[in-house]
C-alpha cells in the first residue's frame, strides 16, 4: 500500500484495521522527509526517534483496543507557536530559541489524545506575522508547487508539509488569514472555525481576539474529522487543575451555540466600542454557579466548549437550495485574472448543482486591513511583552542594567516584521491616540460584524478567492510591507468578525500554482461552509 | 499663616481578597512558602498561557461593593495595563480601567465632634440610642506621635466608654472599586549583588477602593479607613492587614483656600504602612503644600514616597514622567455578566453587620456596652467571643478574658485582633479551669499567657505542669508547717500584731507551693496554726 498516497482518513482505516501500522506511517512519512525537506524546510523541529518512539507507543495502544479513534496512529505536524510539552517552541523567533514548554497546547493535547502522532514542529513567520513564512529567524520554506515560490504564511511550514506529504495532516494557526491563505497557495484543504470553537491554551498569542486554531489538510473529510477533536471539550479532570477549587467552573459561555445573541448582542450593545473580545460573555448565573470542587476548570476563557461538533454529518454532496452570495467587493481591483476565472468557475459549478447563487455587496472590506492591522498589533503589542529575557528565551548578555537588558534582548531576539507590529500596536494604544485609532479599529470591527449579519440573512455560505493572487516569488514581498498586508484582504475581515471560513483548492495558474476557493459561514454555521466545501470537491473529483 | 487653608484628601486603598487560589490560575495564594512554590506557568507569564477568572474574586468584590452602597456594573471588562517591570511576568498587569466592577458608594464615618470643628456640611448630630457609643474608629489628632503600633491600638480600644461627646457622620463617596492581580517580589542580594523574582503574590487577588477627595483631615482619614475595614473583615473577603499589606491606602492630598471651590494640585503618597504613619504623612504632606503655596510656589503633580522614619515624604515620579499604560481591555478575558441570580446569591450571603452584631448583643449577652463596642470593633474578636460562649462559657467571663488579658497582650505585642492565635475551645476550657477553682487566677493567666503564644491546650497544660491547685491535705499542711518553722521573726510579730506578717507568710507558702495553692485557703491554715 502506497501510504503516502492516502488522506488522514484513510490512513486511520488501513491503521484500524490492521492494514498498516502507526509505525509504518511515521517511517514513510520520515523517509518523505528525508528526500524533501532539505530543498523544502518545512520544519524548524524534527526529532525521528522520539517520532517513531511515539508511534511505536501509540501503535501499542490502538492493538491494545484503547484507541480506536479515525486519526489514530495518523502522524502530523504541529505549527511551532503550539506549545508542545518537552519540545523546543520557538515561534519562529530568535527570543524563543532555547523554548521548551513545561505544558502542551490543548488542540496538541486533543489530536495526541485521539491517537495522532507527532512528527515535529513547522516553520511558520515570526510570531505568526508575515503571508509569507519569510519572516521566520530560522529560513525559508519553499513552496512545494514551485520552488521559487513562498508557500504563504503564516502557517506556510505546515501548508507546504501536507502538500509535500511530509505529514498526513497539520495544525496551524489563523488570525488574519494564516490558515486558509499558505492552503490556498499550497493546494491544500484549510479552515478557521469560529472564534472561540478551539481552546487557545498553549497557543502562543499574537493578536488574541482573532487567533484560532484549525487544521491543515488533504480532504474535506479530514478537516471536519480534525475539526471535531480539535474543538472537544475533553476536560475530564486529568487534564484540569486539580488545584483550581474555586475557578469560574465553566464560565465560558455558548451553552447554545446557535444563539445569535452571543455575538449580536456585542455589536448591538451600547459599549461595543471597547470591546476587544468576540462579545462572548463570562456569565456569572447558572453556568458558572457551580462550585468546582472535583471539576476541572477551562484553561481558556473564551473557549465555548460547543456542543454541535459532529462535523462529519455534514460531509455531503449536496448544495441543493443552499444560497450562496458573491461579494462583489471581492472581486474588484487588485484580483488576479486566473484566480477570478478559477474561483467564478467554481461557484458556477455549485450553481449548476442546485445552488442558488447571486452577487451582493458586502462593503467595508476597504476598511478591514486598516481595523485589522490595528487591532492585532494592538494586541501583538501587549502579548509580546512578556519576552524580556527575565524568565525564559533569549536575553542579551552584555547589559549593564536592568532597562538596557530588555532593550537590547527584544532588539536582537525581534525580527524587523515583529518589531513594525509591536510599535505600530504601541503607537495605536498610547495615550491621545487610543480613540482615534484603537477605539475606531474597534467599532469598524462591529460595522464589519454586522455587514456580515446582514449578509447571512439572505446566504448560508459566501463565496470568493482566499488570496487575490498565487503564490508571489521568494523576496518579492518582504520589501513592501504594504503589500503584503493588502494581500489579506479576503481573508481578515473573517477574523475580525470571529466567522468560521474554509479554504478548497480550485485549479491553478498557468505556472501550476494552486489556487484556493474560499467559503465563509455564519458563526457556527461550520457545517454549512463544510457541505459545500464537500460537494465542491467531489464534484472537481468527478 | 495669613490665608487660611482646606486640605482635600482620597484615598486608593488595595483590599487583598481573602481566596484560596488566585485570581486568574488554581495556585495557593497562602501567605510565605519559598520562592516560586505556589506558581503556576499562567502566573509566571509563560508563553500561550491564558488567565481563567476565579469567581471567589467576583463575589467578594461585589460582596465589598454592596456593602459599600456601590452601584454593581452589570457587565464590566477587565483591561491590561502595560508596563515593564520583572515582578510583573507579563509585563502587563490584569485589572480594570473602564468598566469596574463597582461605582459611586459611599461609606458613612461616625466623627467625634472637635472643640471649635466648624465644618458642618454633610454633619449631623447623632441623638440615637447610641448615645454612649464611643467612636471604635476614631483617632484623636494629638495622639500623633505616638509609636505607630500603640496608635493604632488606642485608637482602638483607648477611649473612655461612657464620656458622651457630641458625633457627627459623614458620608465619604467611593469613585469605584475594581479587580486587579498582585505582582510578585524583587528580592536583591547584596551578597550575590543580583536581583531575584519570587512570583508566590503575582495573581494573587486585590479590589482597589477609589475614594472620593471628601476627606478633610486625618482623623476622617483613619476613620474611613477602619470602616472600610471593618466591613471588610466582617465580610470575610480579607483579613485588611497594614502591616502585612493585606491592605494598602494611597493618599490623594492638595489643599486650597477655604471658600475655593476648585481643587488644588495633588500629591499621591505612598509607602504609607500603619495608620500613624498615614496621620503623620498627611500632616506633613499638608503642611508641605501650604508652604510652597505661601512662599508663592507651585505644587508639583507627582507621586511621594513617604519615610515615616525621617518623617518626611521624597518625590518619586512627577506626572510627566509617568508611564504611558496603554490600558486597553484584555481579550483573553471575556466580559463578565452578572444577573440578578448572581447578585441575590450575594446580597443574601451578606453577613450580620457591626451595628446589627451590637444590638443583637445588647439583647442576648449581659455584658456592659463597653465590652459589646470594643468586641465588634474586630470580627474576628467577635467571632472568638460568640464561639467561646457556645461552648458553654459565660458571656461576661469570656468578655472579660478578651477585654483584659487578651488585649493587654495585643497591644503589649503591638499585634490586631486578626493575629489572635487561640482557639475558642481552649479560651472555654481556661474559663471552666478557673471557674472550678481548679486553677488560681494567677495561674490562670499564666496559662493564658502560653495559650496566647502557642494555642496550648490549658487542660493538658496545667496538668503537664502540675497547677492544679493544692487546698487541703497533708503537703499544703507540710509546708505551712515548714514556712513557721523557718520564719520565727514573722510568727513572732504577727503574734506581737502585726497583721503585715501574716502576708509575708502567706507569701512564703505560696512561693513553696510554686503558686498551686488557694491563697484563701493557706491565710485560713496559718491562721489556725499560729
Amino acid at each position: 500500500m502506497e501510504l503516502l498516497s492516502l488522506s488522514a482518513v484513510e490512513l486511520g482505516a488501513a491503521i484500524g484495521t490492521g492494514k498498516a501500522t502507526a509505525v509504518e506511517a511515521m517511517e514513510a512519512v520520515l523517509g518523505r522527509i528525508a528526500e524533501a525537506e532539505e530543498e523544502l524546510h518545512c520544519y524548524i523541529t524534527i526529532d525521528k526517534e522520539k517520532a517513531l518512539e511515539r508511534a511505536q507507543s501509540v501503535q501499542r495502544r490502538i492493538e491494545a483496543g484503547e484507541l480506536t479513534g479515525p486519526l489514530a496512529g495518523v502522524p502530523m505536524a504541529i505549527k511551532d507557536n503550539l506549545c508542545t510539552e518537552g519540545m523546543l517552541t520557538t515561534c519562529a523567533s530568535r527570543i524563543l530559541g532555547n523554548f521548551v514548554p513545561t505544558y502542551t497546547a490543548q488542540a496538541v493535547q486533543n489530536m495526541e489524545r485521539a491517537g495522532a502522532v507527532i512528527i515535529g514542529k513547522t516553520n511558520m513567520d515570526e510570531f505568526a506575522m508575515g503571508s509569507t513564512t519569510e519572516t521566520s529567524a530560522y529560513g525559508i520554506t519553499r513552496n512545494p508547487y514551485g520552488r521559487e515560490h513562498v508557500p504563504g504564511g503564516s502557517s506556510g511550514g505546515s501548508a507546504a508539509a501536507v502538500a509535500a506529504r511530509e505529514c498526513f495532516f497539520a495544525l496551524g494557526s489563523d488570525t488574519g488569514g494564516s490558515i486558509r491563505q499558505p492552503a490556498s497557495h499550497c493546494g491544500v484543504v484549510g479552515m478557521k472555525p469560529t472564534y472561540g470553537t478551539v481552546s487557545r491554551f498553549g497557543l502562543i498569542a499574537y493578536g488574541s481576539s482573532l487567533d484560532q486554531v484549525g487544521p491543515l489538510c488533504r480532504t474535506v473529510e479530514d478537516c471536519a474529522v480534525i475539526l471535531g477533536i480539535l474543538a472537544a471539550d475533553s476536560q475530564d479532570g486529568s487534564q484540569g487543575d486539580s488545584r483550581i477549587e474555586d475557578g469560574m467552573g465553566r464560565q465560558a459561555v455558548g451553552e447554545k451555540p446557535q444563539n445569535q445573541e452571543i455575538f449580536g448582542a456585542e455589536s448591538h450593545s451600547p459599549d461595543s466600542g471597547l470591546n476587544a473580545g468576540q462579545g462572548i460573555r463570562q456569565k456569572t448565573g447558572q453556568n458558572a454557579g457551580q462550585k468546582a470542587g472535583g471539576q476541572a476548570v477551562r484553561k481558556d476563557s473564551t473557549y465555548l466548549g460547543r456542543k454541535d461538533i459532529d462535523f462529519t454529518s455534514a460531509l455531503k454532496k449536496d448544495v441543493r437550495g443552499m444560497r450562496i452570495g458573491i461579494p462583489r467587493d471581492y472581486f474588484g481591483q487588485g484580483l488576479d485574472g486566473e484566480v477570478r476565472r478559477a474561483v467564478l468557475a467554481a461557484a458556477e459549478c455549485l450553481r449548476e448543482n442546485g445552488a442558488a447563487v447571486e452577487e451582493f455587496d458586502l462593503s467595508l472590506a476597504e476598511y478591514a486591513i486598516p481595523a485589522y492591522y490595528t487591532i492585532a498589533a494592538a494586541e501583538a503589542s501587549s502579548n509580546l511583552e512578556r519576552f524580556d529575557g527575565i524568565k525564559y528565551g533569549y536575553r542579551a548578555a552584555d547589559a549593564e542594567e536592568l532597562h538596557q537588558m530588555y532593550k537590547k534582548t527584544r532588539s536582537q531576539g525581534f525580527g524587523p516584521e515583529v518589531k513594525r507590529r509591536i510599535m505600530l500596536g504601541s503607537f495605536v494604544l498610547s495615550s491621545g491616540y487610543y480613540d482615534a485609532y484603537y477605539l475606531k479599529a474597534l467599532r469598524v470591527k462591529a460595522m464589519i460584524k454586522k455587514a456580515f449579519d446582514d449578509a447571512f440573512a439572505r446566504y448560508d455560505c459566501i463565496l470568493g478567492p482566499v488570496a487575490p493572487a498565487t503564490a508571489p516569488k521568494l523576496g518579492e514581498s518582504l520589501d513592501d510591507p504594504l503589500k503584503m498586508y493588502l494581500g489579506d484582504i479576503y481573508t481578515i475581515s473573517v477574523n475580525l468578525a470571529g466567522l468560521p471560513a474554509i479554504s478548497v483548492p480550485c485549479g491553478a495558474d498557468k505556472n501550476g500554482l494552486p489556487i484556493g476557493l474560499q467559503l465563509i459561514g455564519d458563526c457556527f454555521a461550520e457545517k454549512k461552509i463544510l457541505q459545500a466545501a464537500y460537494t465542491y470537491e467531489q464534484l472537481k473529483k468527478a | 499663616m495669613s490665608k487660611q487653608y482646606e486640605t482635600v484628601i482620597g484615598l486608593e486603598v488595595h483590599v487583598e481578597l481573602a481566596t484560596r487560589t488566585k485570581i486568574f490560575c488554581g495556585c495557593s495564594t497562602a501567605f510565605g512558602g519559598k520562592p516560586n512554590s505556589h506558581t503556576c506557568p499562567v502566573c509566571t507569564g509563560m508563553p500561550g498561557t491564558l488567565p481563567v477568572l476565579n469567581r471567589k474574586v467576583l463575589e467578594h468584590a461585589v460582596a465589598v461593593g454592596l456593602a459599600t452602597n456601590c452601584r454593581i456594573t452589570r457587565y464590566c471588562k477587565f483591561d491590561r495595563k502595560n508596563y515593564f517591570y520583572p515582578d510583573n511576568p507579563q509585563n502587563y498587569q490584569i485589572s480594570q480601567l473602564y468598566l469596574p466592577i463597582c461605582r459611586d458608594g459611599y461609606v458613612e464615618i461616625d466623627l467625634e465632634e472637635e472643640a471649635g470643628e466648624t465644618e458642618a456640611e454633610g454633619a449631623e448630630t447623632e441623638t440615637g440610642r447610641k448615645g454612649t457609643k464611643a467612636g471604635g474608629e476614631e483617632t484623636k489628632d494629638e495622639r500623633k506621635g505616638t509609636k505607630a503600633g500603640g496608635e493604632r491600638t488606642d485608637a482602638r480600644w483607648g477611649m473612655d466608654g461612657e464620656k458622651a461627646a457630641p458625633r457627627r457622620k459623614k458620608r465619604i463617596g467611593i469613585h469605584e472599586i475594581h479587580m486587579e492581580e498582585d505582582a510578585g517580589k524583587l528580592i536583591h542580594d547584596d551578597w550575590e549583588d543580583c536581583t531575584l523574582v519570587d512570583y508566590n503574590r503575582s495573581g494573587v487577588p486585590l479590589i482597589e477602593i477609589v475614594s472620593e477627595p471628601d476627606m478633610r483631615n486625618a482623623r476622617e482619614v483613619i476613620a474611613y479607613l477602619e470602616k472600610l475595614r471593618l466591613i471588610i473583615q466582617y465580610l470575610g473577603a480579607s483579613d485588611c492587614k497594614l502591616q502585612e499589606g493585606s491592605m494598602r491606602a494611597d493618599v490623594n492630598l492638595s489643599v486650597r483656600q477655604v471658600g475655593d471651590t476648585r481643587l488644588g494640585t495633588r500629591t499621591e503618597m505612598k509607602n504609607l504602612n500603619s495608620f500613624h504613619a498615614i496621620a503623620r504623612a498627611i500632616e506633613g504632606e499638608k503642611l508641605r503644600q501650604i508652604d510652597l503655596l505661601e512662599a508663592g510656589e507651585a505644587v508639583v503633580q507627582e507621586t511621594r514616597r513617604w519615610d515615616d522614619l525621617k518623617g518626611a515624604s521624597y518625590a518619586m515620579r512627577s506626572k510627566e514622567d509617568a508611564q504611558d499604560y496603554r490600558y486597553f481591555p484584555d481579550p483573553d478575558l471575556a466580559p463578565v455578566s452578572i444577573d440578578d441570580a448572581f447578585l441575590e446569591e450575594i446580597r443574601a450571603r451578606q453577613p450580620e453587620f457591626r451595628t446589627e452584631k451590637m444590638a443583637r448583643y445588647r439583647a442576648e449577652y449581659d455584658i456592659p456596652d463597653y465590652d459589646i463596642e470594643i468586641i465588634t470593633g474586630s470580627k474576628s474578636m467577635a467571632d472568638l467571643f460568640e464561639a467561646t460562649v457556645a461552648l458553654g462559657a459565660q458571656p461576661k467571663k469570656a468578655s472579660n478574658w478578651l477585654m483584659g488579658e487578651t488585649l493587654r497582650l495585643l497591644k503589649e505585642r503591638e499585634l490586631d485582633p486578626e493575629d489572635i492565635r487561640f482557639s475558642p475551645e481552649h479560651l472555654a476550657k481556661l474559663i471552666e479551669l478557673a471557674e472550678g477553682k481548679i486553677i488560681n487566677s494567677t495561674v490562670a493567666k499564666e496559662v493564658f499567657e502560653h495559650m496566647f503564644e502557642e494555642d496550648v491546650d490549658p487542660e493538658e497544660y496545667v496538668e503537664e505542669h502540675g497547677l492544679k491547685m493544692v487546698s487541703d491535705g497533708d503537703d499544703l499542711r507540710k509546708v505551712v508547717e515548714e514556712v513557721i518553722a523557718a520564719n520565727p521573726k514573722s510568727v513572732e510579730d504577727y503574734k506581737g500584731g502585726k497583721e503585715r506578717a501574716l502576708g509575708f507568710l502567706v507569701g512564703q507558702t505560696m512561693k513553696a507551693m510554686k503558686g498551686k495553692a488557694d491563697p484563701a485557703v493557706v491565710n485560713q491554715m496559718l491562721k489556725g496554726m499560729l
